[in-house]
């Protein structure tokens, strides 16, 4: 991969469920080491976007490239099958709004179980890895804990440590804090600030504008499966071109005020 | 008013104790080949190939809406006219009581199977496992823990099914209990004798199936 080249392309990305159309004709480029936000009202598509970019959703059209491994969708090409997909989907991380730990598996070994399982890493090897991750997010204490036994932002916090084990070139955020209390969000944005500043490759779909604002360089508005507005960070929220985008910051300002 | 007499069922404890050893082994059997066919059936009727859906399906239901001791005599008598290999009438009853049982026992795994949240295979698929791996290590430990009730009590059934097969003269518990009653002629103690052995079998296994479902309702 050249420097130039972007670590994620999305070109003419097109998504149905039955007569739905999510997602039309979406283009996006995302740098190595960017951090862009996906925002914008509900059913707008961006879950859908984020969850392309890892084939959880696999598109009816266009072409979808993280780092070397690209596929084509639609028309002539054949779906990828089981083994490609599992191996595209090895180099993302994925975090969750509802967490999905393994409940049946201790802190440790939810963090161990990509290492162990796709990477096929020794134990030992896995093991070291995952506490370093744990101690990384502030859990090193919780390892021989069950997942029943945490708050919300711990959770969130393993299920961030558990994606990082895979050593992902890219972490994907799908509303990571939309299930918690509010007292809970600020550790879990935290995370998420110090990954961002390692220079990690985030997207991360949030309902949090004033995280969108600090922590993302880029902010990405969509509204009916369409990019409405594509942009630094503090130029789309502070100052937006299009009508529609600031007639959805407007919702989040009145709320911020009320 | 009858004069009971258990003193005459005494003499033919060994009887007894020969058919329980019967309906005991019968009963691993059935429910050993049966929970093999029900998993494989099960999964099958999650697939994603059509042709494996249906097929599971389609034997789900001709095994669920016909009568097991249907099923039991078709096996013995008509299997052999239509595929010319006789069976003994163990093998009929095995074969017939364990695909019966493998009809329920399919329902129970895919309905375990279903009630994991999507969530736990879509976090097990975005690490980069393949399906087959995300059912083996994510899926299945979480899904067996929530069947093991519901199969327990599906084998329970099969333990009381079993006493159809004396209609093929397999020498189990019931069977060895008509031998029993028609050489005394005293078949109210014998078949009072035969129903208080199958209470005292299945009743602390209905003990231990309760016991279980209130220690996995309490750990979820």
């Amino acid at each position: 991969m050249s420097m130039t080249q972007p670590m994620i392309e999305v070109a003419a990305l097109r998504k149905t469920f039955g007569a739905n159309t999510v997602l039309r004709d979406v283009n996006l480029q995302v740098r190595k080491g960017e951090v862009v936000a996906l925002i914008g009202p509900s059913g707008s598509g961006k879950s859908t976007l984020l969850r392309c970019l890892n084939l959880l959703v696999v598109p009816d059209g266009g072409r979808v490239r993280v780092g070397e491994q690209s596929f084509a969708f639609g028309g002539a090409f054949s779906l990828p099958g089981t083994a490609a997909m599992a191996r595209f989907r090895a180099a993302t991380g994925m975090v969750f709004q509802q967490f999905n730990l393994f409940p049946h598996m201790t802190v440790l070994a939810n963090v161990m179980e990509g290492p162990l399982t796709v990477r096929r890493l020794p134990r030992a090897r896995a093991e070291e890895l995952a506490r370093g991750l744990l101690a990384k997010v502030g859990l090193a204490e919780k390892a021989e804990q069950y997942p029943a036994r945490l708050s919300g932002g711990q959770k969130q916090r393993v299920a961030i440590a558990r994606a990082l084990a895979m050593e992902p070139a890219v972490m994907l955020f799908d509303e990571a804090t939309s299930a918690l209390d509010p007292e809970l969000v600020g550790e879990v944005l935290a995370v998420m600030q110090s990954l961002a500043a390692e220079g990690m490759t985030m997207v991360t779909v949030t309902h949090e504008i004033a995280f969108a604002r600090e922590v993302a360089h880029r902010v990405v508005f969509l509204r009916d499966g369409v990019i409405v507005e594509d942009g630094p960070a503090r130029q789309v929220i502070d100052t937006p071109r299009e009508e529609a985008t600031r007639a959805f910051l407007a919702h989040f300002h009145r709320q911020r005020e009320g | 008013m009858y004069q009971w007499d258990f003193a005459v069922v005494w003499s033919y404890r060994w009887l007894f104790v020969n058919g329980l050893w019967v309906t005991l082994a019968f009963t691993a059997a059935i429910v050993a080949l049966g929970l093999a066919v029900g998993l494989l059936s099960g999964l099958m009727r999650l697939s994603r190939l059509a042709p494996l859906r249906w097929t599971s399906q389609g034997y789900v239901e001709v095994f669920r809406c016909t009568p097991v001791l249907v099923q039991l005599v078709w096996f013995y008598y008509a299997m052999p006219i239509l595929t010319g290999v006789e069976m003994s009438a163990t093998t009929a009853g095995v074969l017939s009581l364990a695909l019966y049982g493998g009809a329920f026992y399919s329902e129970i795994v895919r309905g375990g199977i279903a009630s994991i949240e999507t969530g736990q295979s879509e976090a097990a698929l975005a690490l980069g496992m393949t399906p087959a791996q995300s059912m083996r290590r994510i899926i299945l430990p979480q899904a067996l823990k929530r069947m093991v009730p519901p199969l327990m009590n599906q084998s329970i059934i099969q333990l009381k099914n079993t006493s159809l097969v004396s209609v093929l003269a397999v020498p189990d518990l019931l069977y060895q209990g008509q031998a029993a009653a028609h050489d005394s002629y005293r078949p109210l103690e014998i078949y009072t004798i035969v129903a208080v052995i199958y209470f005292a079998v299945l009743f602390p296994l209905t003990l231990l199936v309760g016991r279980l479902e209130r220690r996995l309702a309490r750990s979820d």
